[in-house]
């Protein structure tokens, strides 16, 4: 499932670039040729936002997620209130930065939407097929219920820093699949993922691309420049 | 969801990494490629090709792109061998067509099937090329006077045919894709991307 996650965000990741170029050409002055003066604008953008975090329409998810979190539902009518994402039932406070962890209780790797699906199975009753049936918000659509829940949670860890442990047996083994497909090359464009997130300060068009071989700090928050959408 | 799902994977990746940059991971290529094609189990018949990985995608996987250079040598080789030229000799196309295909990432994606449009190069994506469009990418250089500053010369038009046709074949694990190579553009569409980045008239030499 984790390798699953890790494909998803290839297949979501690829071309993106391709259709979101035009408002954000609107937000930087025709001018800005350079490749600084470019960055410098896309940084004057996200500065706004934090400046005036009600300006970031990520916070409606946080508020949204919440209020998912703590209403009874699925056939049991129970919340997920008791869900256990590594750190004890019911503790979201800085559970997010630890994540994915063993769970002895699955035996296996989770992410953080793994853990909650599983909890929505296990607590709520729901059946796994139903929940995984139209994973994405199609383009321009809201954000599913299970990403406002998960960026509930991930807000629980704004500020802090990646902090997983991956020490456990099976979490090495994570981590060695997930660093072979990281690196791996397929397909018609011969992408890997390090193709785009194995250097600091590179973009496609205009989108930054995180370096993701790098420790990084949470910021659930963060929209991308050119649309309203959520990004970790 | 999608993009909590791409941090997830992020996080993945992100710890343990400095740590164990040295020493290479020890997992059995088969169980990759398993994972891979477990990711997809709705995938129609006609993407299993996508899941297999031709020799130069093995090798530079393994090598995490810095292959060696007996390795580096045979990718080149191997590579060099694919490239095929156009009949009439001429590497040289419209510039103008050129520019559309650079600005195009149509084609080839999940949502592109059955196609509905040529493919595109989508070379914005990676580099500079004219100074009117400002939203391009920097993964490859700025392609900006590329002719120009080269005198438009015979050889340097040769070798940007065979960049786009096969972008492995002068730089082993590149991380350009080999647009001729993967049938992903045709030999008359690279003919024009040619005038893009090296005919005088062009806007990246302007
Ligand atoms: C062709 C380039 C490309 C490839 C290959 C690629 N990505 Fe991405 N990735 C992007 C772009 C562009 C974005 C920013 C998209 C956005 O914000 O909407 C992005 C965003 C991300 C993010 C979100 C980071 C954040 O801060 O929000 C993650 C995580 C990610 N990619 C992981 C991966 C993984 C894992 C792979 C390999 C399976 C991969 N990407 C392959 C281009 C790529
Ligand atoms: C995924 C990113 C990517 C895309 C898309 C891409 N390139 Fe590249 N390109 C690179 C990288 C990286 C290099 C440097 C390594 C190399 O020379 O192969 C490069 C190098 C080049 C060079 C040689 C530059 C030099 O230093 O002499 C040319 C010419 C070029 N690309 C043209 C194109 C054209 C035309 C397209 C569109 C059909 C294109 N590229 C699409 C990444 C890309």
């Amino acid at each position: 499932m984790r390798a699953r996650r890790v494909i998803l965000a290839l297949t979501c990741c690829v071309w993106a670039a391709t259709v979101q170029t035009a408002c954000a050409q609107e937000s930087i002055g025709q001018d800005n040729i350079g490749q600084d003066s470019t960055e410098k604008a896309i940084e004057k953008y996200r500065h706004m936002l934090s400046d005036d975090p009600w300006s970031n329409p990520g916070l409606l998810d946080v508020d949204r997620g919440e209020s998912l979190w703590k209403t009874p539902a699925g056939p049991n009518k129970v919340s997920l209130e008791t869900c256990d994402l590594g750190k004890g039932a019911g503790v979201v406070d800085g559970a997010f930065a630890e994540l994915p962890r063993y769970f002895a209780d699955a035996d296996r790797v989770m992410d953080l939407e793994t853990r909650l699906l599983w909890c929505m199975e296990k607590l709520q009753g729901f059946k796994h097929a139903d929940l995984i049936k139209n994973p994405y918000p199609r383009g321009g659509q809201p954000t599913k219920d299970l990403g406002a829940i998960a960026v509930y949670i991930a807000n629980k860890s704004s500020g802090m820093t990646f902090a997983a442990k991956l020490d456990k047996p099976k979490e090495k083994e994570a981590v060695a699949l997930g660093h072979a497909i990281f690196f791996r090359r397929q397909g018609p464009h011969d992408f890997a993922c390090a193709a785009c997130h194995g250097e600091s300060g590179k973009r496609i068009r205009l989108q930054g691309l995180p370096h993701l071989t790098k420790p990084a700090l949470i910021s659930s928050k963060a929209p991308r420049a050119e649309k309203s959408q959520l990004r970790g | 969801m999608r993009n909590l799902a791409l941090v997830t994977a992020a996080l993945v990746l992100v710890g343990p990494f400095a740590a164990r940059a040295a020493d290479k991971p020890a997992v059995d290529p088969a169980k990759v490629d398993a994972a891979v094609i477990a990711a997809f189990p709705t995938a129609p018949p006609e993407w299993h090709s996508r899941f297999v990985q031709d020799e130069t995608m093995k090798e530079c996987s393994l090598h995490e792109n810095s292959p060696p250079k007996a390795v580096a040598d045979a990718i080149q080789k191997r590579e060099r061998a694919r490239i095929e030229y156009p009949a009439d000799g001429k590497l040289v196309g419209d510039w103008k067509e050129g520019e559309k295909l650079a600005q195009s990432g149509y084609g080839l994606r999940f949502t592109d099937y059955p196609p509905r449009r040529v493919n595109g190069g989508n070379c914005y994506a990676c580099h500079q090329l004219t100074k009117a469009e400002v939203s391009y990418g920097t993964i490859g250089p700025s392609l900006l006077g590329y002719g120009k500053v080269r005198n438009f010369s015979e050889a340097d038009t040769k070798a940007v045919y065979e960049k786009i046709y096969d972008a492995q074949a002068a730089y082993p694990c590149s991380n350009m894709p080999r647009f001729g190579a993967n049938k992903v553009l045709t030999v008359d569409q690279i003919k024009d991307l040619v005038a893009l980045v090296m005919s005088p008239e062009s806007p990246v030499n302007k």
